[in-house]
């Protein structure tokens, strides 16, 4: 490795065979590149998908209903369920102790907000003060809706942070102004931020029992939704998670008359446990991808030691020579391996920088609702590095020791 | 210098095995200047290449500057060829991507010698032969009786024991025949034993002794009146 007068013959037959290192070079620097930029996407995919799941609180478990799809006990399908604060307080009362958070929820879907001329339309949500922990929200100004507001059915508001900007261009503080909402004022009390983006951020939150009232609901809510305590233990999480929704529902479908089978009636969303799916899917694309990544350089490899079997070949009489004027059969070895250690690695490292700029200044620029930020991180770009120094050593070493076996008498031979 | 004795020799091809060598005697002494001469397939180039280490005999004994030459693995064998012998081929096989210079350079790294001692020392070999001026010519740049020169230059550089030309003007017209026979005269003058494979007369005549090969056995061995190939240019 340190025998100078080696690198000396190395950088020589390079130099005097350019466009067959080139050819090696480019095989291998593919190859690594798109093992780079694999290991990148499956790092994106992973980023996005966890963004997707920040938006609300990871365990968060919602309770949505819709028609009956199957007759029971003599009521027809396609009967509307409506869920009501009556649900909420049965299930409040029943796991009063098992449950983290919880709140249920009165929705009205493009609700009319203004503020002196400035109008939008947003998401109007009437809530209980845990709402706030639901929805990983964070309070930039102001305060969030307390058990007090729903007691008095006060008229405040919290604002999402996208709904300040576009109704309060003046960037003065929202706190104590008033706004209109359905044509009916609140006092605004809060701004929040949600690690959703915009899309969470759209959005008004008013005391649930306010907005009962006031939009003329009754006692009904659109959805419910609870947390339970976090668990270190993911796998029990989800477990845990999974035995309380299937309770949660039994008990819904018995006081809604719903058959046991019914699908379509209630529709219990459970955070964790897609999260658990979403991560064994991410597992087993990023192990697909190194896999494929793998078999790219293998590819590569393959390719390469071809290359450098048929510059064995045409490098038999050479070798033939080399062998005549006293080359040991290791220094053929060596010269071989040396040279396809060489290139590989010099061309790998260029597979590798091309692929991570590449990253760097192209990954930023990603944001789809699946692909945020695709890097590769340093200890995977070092793992590469020594898989292609491995990937030359064997890469050279069949042609090397083919090589070693030319007898000079045979490749000196005059055709 | 060279001992041979009872050497024999056959190639097996498939089912079939062809009795190149059928017990071959000869010696050689230090300083001598011997072509080996014989029809085309008569075995002249058998015989070399095992004198040359490139092959090796069936039978018989072989011993050079007084060490046995038998069962040598390739490391060793590498290593005498390097050390005793030095090698002039018909088609000159030199290195093509390699300058002249760096050509006659190659038996010396194989010996080890440090770069500048290296270089300056084919230098020299390559003044000797007179292509001090093509030091930095690829082959294909050369000229054929040119390329043999420089392969000659490259045969002395390790300063072998014994020279082994296999038809080494077989590929040049009369004149660089002439010409290259002149260099080999001039190095032999000079103490180093050689040894020529030839098929024409006039080139076997001017080494001092011919042997003569037929189907597979000495048939004649004389010394001769060496004629001085500087006379024919
Ligand atoms: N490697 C080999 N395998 C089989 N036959 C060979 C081999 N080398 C030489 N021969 C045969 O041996 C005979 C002698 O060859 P060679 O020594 O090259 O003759 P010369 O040099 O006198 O022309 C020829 O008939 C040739 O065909
Ligand atoms: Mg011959």
């Amino acid at each position: 490795m340190f025998n100078l007068e080696r690198w000396e013959e190395i950088f020589e037959t390079i130099r005097k065979n350019k466009l067959r290192t080139f050819l090696t070079g480019v095989s291998v620097a593919s190859g690594i590149f798109i093992l780079v930029i694999l290991l990148g996407v499956s790092t994106g995919m992973q980023n996005g998908v966890q963004q997707q799941f920040q938006r609300d609180a990871a365990n968060r478990i919602s309770v949505w209903t819709g028609a009956t799809s199957i007759e029971y006990k003599g009521l027809n399908p396609g009967r509307d369920i409506q869920l009501t604060n009556n649900d909420y307080d049965l299930i409040d009362r029943k796991y009063q102790d098992q449950l983290e958070y919880k709140s249920s929820i009165y929705r009205i879907w493009g609700g009319l907000v203004n503020y002196k001329n400035e109008s939008g339309s947003y998401r109007v949500e009437g809530v209980l003060p845990d709402y706030q922990f639901l929805e990983s929200a964070t309070l930039t100004d102001g305060r969030f809706i307390n058990y007090a507001d729903n007691k008095r059915y006060e008229k405040i508001a919290v604002i999402g942070l996208k709904v300040y900007k576009d109704l309060f261009k003046d960037k003065k503080s929202a706190i104590g102004k008033s706004i209109e909402v359905q044509g009916i004022l609140f006092k605004v009390v809060g701004v929040y931020t949600d690690p959703g983006g915009e899309r969470e951020e759209s959005r008004v939150f008013v005391p649930l029992s306010t907005a009962q009232k006031v939009f003329g609901a009754g006692q009904d809510v659109g959805s419910l939704a609870f947390t339970l305590p976090q668990e270190d233990n993911f796998e029990q999480a989800v477990k845990t998670s999974k035995a309380f929704t299937d309770k949660l529902e039994k008990q819904l479908k018995e006081a809604h008359t719903i058959a046991p089978e019914d699908e379509s009636a209630i529709d219990i969303n459970n955070s964790l446990e897609n999260m658990k799916n979403v991560y064994d899917m991410m597992r087993n694309i990023r192990l697909f991808f190194w896999f494929v990544g793998i078999a790219t350089i293998l590819a590569g490899v393959v390719g390469v030691s071809n290359i450098m079997l048929i510059i064995v070949k045409e490098r038999t009489k050479e070798i033939g020579i080399r062998k005549a004027l006293g080359a040991q059969p290791l220094s053929v070895v060596g010269m071989i391996l040396h040279e396809s250690v060489f290139v590989t690695t010099i061309a790998g490292f260029f597979g590798l920088l091309f692929g991570m700029l590449l990253l760097e200044f192209v990954g930023p620029m990603v944001e789809t609702d699946f692909i945020s930020n695709p890097t590769v991180n340093f200890q995977v770009a070092v793992s590469t590095v020594f898989i292609l120094i491995f990937a030359g050593a064997i890469a050279g070493f069949f042609p090397a020791w083919r090589a070693s076996r030319i007898k000079p008498i045979v490749a000196l031979r005059d055709e | 210098m060279i001992e041979i004795k009872d050497l024999h020799k056959s190639y097996k091809t498939g089912a079939s095995s062809l009795h190149v060598l059928k017990g071959i005697n000869f010696s050689v002494k230090e300083g001598e200047l011997v072509s080996i001469m014989g029809s085309s397939g008569s075995g002249k180039s058998t015989l070399l290449n095992i004198l040359g280490m490139l092959d090796e005999a069936d039978e018989g004994t072989y011993t050079l500057d007084n060490f046995p030459i038998k069962n040598l693995n390739e490391k060793v064998a590498a290593k005498y060829r390097n050390k005793f012998l030095g090698f002039i081929f018909q088609s000159f096989n030199l290195i093509n991507y390699k300058s002249a210079l760096d050509n006659v350079a190659l038996p010396l790294y194989y010996q080890g010698v440090g770069r500048k001692e290296r270089m300056d020392k084919s230098f020299a070999y390559l003044e000797k032969v007179g292509l001090a001026d093509w030091a930095n010519h690829l082959p294909n740049e050369l000229s054929g009786g040119q390329k043999q020169r420089v392969a000659i230059a490259r045969a002395l550089a390790s300063e072998p024991k014994v020279l082994l030309a296999d038809e080494p003007t077989g590929a040049l017209d009369t004149k660089t025949s002439y010409e290259v026979m002149d260099l080999i005269q001039g190095i032999n003058d000079e103490g180093k034993t050689i040894l020529v494979v030839t098929h024409e007369d006039d080139i076997a005549h001017m080494t001092k002794r011919i042997v003569n090969l037929k189907d597979g056995l000495i048939i004649d061995d004389s010394y001769v009146n060496q004629v001085r190939a500087i006379e024919n240019v």
